[in-house]
């Protein structure tokens, strides 16, 4: 099967130092991919590249062989607070990618109901962000991004700033948009339960200059509940994540 | 207690009833030399003699005028210039000693520079408000605009959002919390400018010339009734700002 994403040649410097060089990747279709390393590897540099958040010094991504611009893309950020437009009420958040591509106004506004029925929103989406819990800003977050029906959703440690029991709420949310929509996903976490847990293919980085260290297959049914994280596949995958990252984080800078 | 049965939208005027009677004591007590320090009743007399019988309230209203003439100009010219400057840190950063330098500057020195070129008339009090309000909006304007969440700007390009759809969607709006300071600081600060140049810029009228006055003839009560409506002034303008800022920029600082 061809990789959704195709990255060839990607370099990247820093401050002087090398990040990435020569870098290729390729990211299959329709599957959650994870992206775990050390400090400073460029984890959240990589997705951001792809995402054209940030320039290349060389290198090409194509999108089932298009490029960026051709491509329609969501990206949720761990910053949530900074993310949302604290002038536009929540509702107004979402439809704003749909303002931007032009859609009808009768088109925004199904689209709309299918978000808030497929999320199940039961708060009221006319306040705004700052009115609302860090857990249902980020689900407007989620929300908003998913609203274009992008091709590609890159996550970057969504979860991070949330409370425990929002996590996993959030992350059965997330998975129940990636049962319903089979969208292309590239997650960022810090954590390595989530980056397993969630993932088809969990990534793993070295250190810089960054390479991949391996690409492990972590192919539990869905849909996955609490009980997968204490299943022996579970334990085995995260095993030889961990042992890698072990390998990896010994390597002196 | 005595302050606990005291409803709490009451609370506020404690403090101004307090000062009232310390006031009164004073007068009462002659604390102070009753030339110079009249009691709270004869000083609210000349208020309200003045505004009902007398120009105090012409006067008001002609120094809130000069004020809001020159604090629109301000807007006018520096919101814009503002905007230019924060947008780009290479512009700013060559202009930013000009800036900071002029706004150093207390404007009081440059009144004999605007009355060589402006003469005595209206347009010098105006101008020199106008200029020392400027530069303060200036300033905060660009400082709102440079610091822009740059996480915003990302998800608005990530959306598909062009360059100057980010820039007057987001960048904007972003920066007009601390645009507003700018405006409230630089309507007080006119206010203060517009007064200082009535009493020494050869004016006719106006709450800065009506102090002086009543201080050349020693009308103290007259004195006291116009810097009392001065600082209602000033205070209302504050509270209209604030106001504003409620509406307008409801999210700020959230």
């Amino acid at each position: 099967m061809t990789a959704h994403i195709q990255i060839r040649g990607l370099s990247k410097n820093f401050a002087g130092q090398v990040l990435y060089s020569n870098f290729d990747l390729d990211f299959a279709h329709g599957k959650i991919t994870s992206i775990f390393g050390p400090n400073g590897c460029g984890k959240s540099t990589l997705i951001n590249m792809i995402s054209g958040l940030m320039p290349m010094d060389a290198g090409e991504v194509l999108f089932d062989g298009k490029t960026l611009s051709q491509t329609v893309i969501g990206y949720v950020f761990q910053n949530y607070r900074d993310a949302l437009f604290p002038w536009k009420k929540a509702i107004d958040n979402i439809k704003y990618p749909l303002q931007i591509a032009k859609k009808s106004p009768g088109e925004i506004e199904a689209r709309t109901q299918e978000l808030i029925e497929s999320f199940d929103v039961k708060f009221d989406l006319n306040r705004y962000p700052y009115e609302l819990s860090g857990g249902q800003q980020q689900l407007i977050s989620i929300m908003r991004a998913l609203a274009p029906n992008p091709e590609v959703l890159f996550l970057d440690e969504p979860f991070s700033a949330l409370d425990y029991e929002m996590t996993l709420f959030m992350r059965d949310k997330l998975q129940a948009i990636f049962e319903a929509t089979k969208t292309t996903m590239i997650l960022v976490s810090h954590d390595l339960d989530e980056a397993v847990y969630l993932s088809d293919h969990i990534l793993m980085l070295t250190r810089r200059p960054t390479q991949i260290a391996r690409e492990i297959e972590f192919n539990a049914p869905r849909p996955r509940q609490t009980s997968t994280l204490t299943s022996e596949l579970f334990n085995e995958v995260k095993g030889q994540c961990l042992e890698i990252f072990q390998k990896e984080i010994k390597v002196i800078d | 207690m005595l302050h606990k049965k005291i409803p709490e939208p009451l609370v506020p005027l404690i403090g101004a009833v307090v000062f009232l009677i310390i006031w009164w004591l004073c007068t009462a007590f002659k604390l102070v030399d009753p030339f110079l320090l009249p009691s709270p009743l004869a000083a609210g007399k000349a208020m309200w003699t003045g505004i009902f019988n007398g120009t105090l309230s012409l006067d008001m209203l002609i120094t809130i005028r000069r004020t809001v003439y020159a604090f629109l100009i301000a807007v006018v010219i520096c919101v814009p210039l503002g905007l230019v400057l924060g947008s780009s840190q290479r512009i700013y950063r060559s202009c930013e000693f000009v800036i900071d330098f002029f706004r150093s500057t207390p404007a009081s020195a440059l009144f004999p520079l605007f009355l060589v070129i402006l003469g005595v008339g209206e347009n010098t009090k105006i101008a020199v408000a106008a200029f020392g309000a400027g530069l303060l909006i200036l300033f905060n304007t660009a400082y709102g605009v440079m610091n822009a969440r740059k996480v915003r700007q990302a998800a608005a390009r990530v959306m598909g959002a062009s360059n100057l759809k980010i820039l007057y969607g987001v960048t904007l709006l972003e920066s007009l919390p601390q645009t507003f300071v700018g405006m409230r600081s630089g309507i007080s600060f006119s206010l203060v400018i517009v007064i200082v140049a009535e009493m020494f810029i050869g004016s006719t009228d106006g709450l800065g010339q009506r102090v002086i006055n009543a201080q050349m003839i020693f009308n103290m009560p007259e004195m006291y009734a116009t810097i009392f409506s001065a600082g209602a002034l000033g205070y209302g303008l504050n509270l209209l700002f604030i106001v504003a800022e409620r509406h307008f920029v409801h999210w700020g600082g959230k």
